[in-house]
């Protein structure tokens, strides 16, 4: 599965948010977007997403316009997990999941369905949740939660608004590491919007910084990552040193 | 992923069967309230009939009178005939109806709307039936001009002008649901004003019909209504329930909703539209019937969770069940006098809310 999007462009009322946005992901590829708050990264995902409409260009799944995809039909392709979810009403960690069967349910939950939430469950570990409401756990399981239920559509592409904004440094590494993971299998390709530089670095692919509503610099962390770039889209002085296993680490020093 | 999962093995026959029996069993607790809340409603039901004002019979030959109609059982006096099949039954009925009619609506605006506040009177749909009422009784102008339903009809369609006209008001704010509940409450107030206007230059005569339809009550019933009003419940009832999968989805909000390939704002205008006929057309007959469109999804959202393939239906039968123990109650505690049946159903429903409020743990209101 290879997502491409063109041209893309989004703005409210007459204010732009995004501009002339083009980029490619190829199958069994991490990226993460990133950049000051209000640089277009959570906008970007939404475009993508077709939950926000772009008022200019296009996404493209294999070479088919994303826009013309019925709705079912694509969100059996891409998956969604929002920064944080609130629930208002009780539901079961089992009934959230299930709800990502969503686009191939009909009526009846079959066997399969359950399988298939259960699978996820146990992929995410947190199978023990099942049967628990989701307003008793934490903030990583619930984001963890979210995750499966993205999981369950058995998408091919998940996206991901800041996954680990409001986790401890352990769950952001779990949950870090279960998108490596789930990439590396092949099957599905993440895009992520990223807070933190480092985890983005350790993590990515391929790292597409925006800044002003516009890309400013793609490439892999190694490339993007660097202390002039920090300093043009952040405004903030910083040191950036190469780990041993390659890959760039940001210690941000003084805001400009 | 029917062979793998995202390339890797994560099946395990014992697993996957050892799910399959959990779900199966959490589907049955809620299957299993279902139906003994069905029982429960047929219970009172029967209790119901039984019980009264009319002092020349007994419960037995209260019930006989029903059953004569369909088995060789010893004849009841005409008197007892007349009163169970002519007053008590269509009120019975018409009580499960209103009943039902509330608590789904009630669940489905809740779920919809994500916001555990929200009921056909806190969208305003009461007052603005409440409003169309009064017009009605006081200035004697229906919409559809004058008439022996001129009430129910004025009340109808001044409730559903206010569902569009909440909706409309949110639409320019780009729907978002506070803006819908605010609206909702503002036009209530408007409402209540114009109420209290028509009441002050109102005369005995229709200040008194004005009171006794804010306060709601069945004992107006007659079967032409039920006849018209149960097709309706039942239709509108399997509809929204086709939207069952929807409604939970959209409990996850908007994005994840629009992201698992539902057309929010469509999903939305539908369920609502749907919802509020339902209650329009129950409340007119009626008048208003506060709280159980509140009270009774959340009474089973406690019990079952809030699943909408099973809250929906369990929400409509708790609700027939609150009112029809209300309206009994109603008729029968203060004999041979009636009290309206909305101070009751907040008497008995409040009580029982707050218990479950103090009781439970969870907290899914904030």
């Amino acid at each position: 599965m290879k997502l491409k999007v063109c041209d893309l462009s989004f703005g409210y009322n007459g204010k732009a948010i995004l501009e002339d946005i083009s980029l490619e992901v190829g199958r069994g590829q991490t990226i993460s977007l990133v950049g000051p708050n209000g640089a277009g990264k959570s906008t970007l995902i939404k475009c993508i997403d077709r939950i926000l409409k772009p008022q200019k260009g296009a996404v493209f799944i294999d070479g088919n316009e994303a826009a013309l995809l019925n709705a079912k039909d694509f969100s059996k392709v891409m998956g969604y997990v929002p920064q944080s979810t609130k629930d208002v009403f009780p539901y079961t960690v089992f009934d959230i999941v299930l709800m990502g069967r969503r686009p191939h349910i009909g009526w009846r939950v079959t066997k399969k369905d359950i399988r298939i939430v259960a699978q996820t469950l146990r992929f995410m570990g947190i199978e023990e949740f099942a049967e628990r409401y989701f307003d008793e756990l934490s903030g990583g399981e619930k984001q963890k939660i979210a995750m499966a239920r993205a999981l369950a559509q058995e998408p091919q592409i998940l996206l991901l608004d800041e996954p680990t904004s409001n986790l401890d440094i352990r769950h952001q590494l779990e949950v870090m590491k279960i998108v490596r993971q789930l990439v590396q299998g092949g099957k599905i390709s993440a895009i992520m919007a990223m807070h933190d530089l480092n985890l983005a670095s350790r993590f990515s692919d391929k790292i597409v910084m925006l800044k002003d509503h516009r890309i400013y610099e793609i490439g892999d962390p190694k490339s993007v990552l660097i202390s002039e770039n920090i300093e043009n889209v952040y405004g903030v002085k910083s040191e950036v040193i190469i780990d041993k296993s390659g890959r760039p680490y940001v210690m941000p020093l003084d805001p400009i | 992923m029917s062979d793998d999962f995202f390339g890797y093995d994560f099946k395990d026959e014992e697993e996957d069967l050892e799910s399959e029996e959990t779900y199966a069993r959490l589907t049955w607790k809620k299957t299993f309230l279902i139906t003994a809340l069905l029982a429960l409603v047929f219970l009172c039901a029967v209790v119901a009939i039984a019980v009264g004002a009319a002092s020349s019979f007994g419960p037995l030959e209260a019930l006989n009178a029903i059953l004569f109609k369909f088995l060789p059982v010893e004849e009841p006096s005409a008197f007892a005939q007349l009163i169970v099949l002519q007053l008590r039954l269509p009120r019975i009925i018409m009580a499960l109806i209103t009943g039902i009619s509330l608590g789904v609506a009630g669940s489905v605006m809740q779920g919809v709307l994500r916001n555990p506040l929200v009921s056909p009177y806190t969208l305003g749909l009461s007052s603005g039936a409440a409003c169309g009422a009064a017009v009605a009784i006081v200035l004697g102008v229906g919409v559809f001009g004058a008439g022996r339903y001129i009430i129910i009809v004025n009340a109808f369609i001044f409730s559903l002008l206010t569902m569009a006209l909440v909706y409309g008001i949110s639409r320019m704010r780009g729907t978002s649901v506070e803006t819908l509940i605010l609206a909702g409450v503002a036009m209530s107030y408007l409402f209540s004003a114009i109420i209290s206007s028509l009441k002050y230059v109102s005369g005995n005569e229709a200040l008194r019909e004005i009171v006794f339809w804010l306060m709601g009550g069945l004992y107006t019933t007659k079967w032409e209504n039920v006849i018209l009003l149960a097709p309706l419940v039942l239709i509108f009832t399997l509809l929204l329930m086709r939207y069952s999968w929807d409604l939970n989805a959209m409990s996850a909000g908007e994005e994840v909703a629009s992201s698992l390939g539902i057309n929010v704002n469509r999903i939305r205008i539908i369920t609502l539209v749907l919802a509020s006929v339902l209650t329009s057309s129950v409340i007119a007959f009626t008048g208003i019937i506060g709280f159980i469109g509140l009270v009774s999804p959340h009474v089973c959202r406690l019990l079952i969770g809030s699943d909408h393939r099973y809250l929906i239906p369990a929400s409509g039968l708790m609700g027939a069940l609150i009112l029809l123990i209300s309206d009994t109650a109603c008729r029968t505690v203060i004999q041979p006098t009636e009290i309206p049946v909305g101070i009751v159903t907040s008497f008995v429903g409040v009580p029982f809310f707050l218990y479950l409020l103090i009781r439970r743990k969870r907290r899914w209101w904030q």
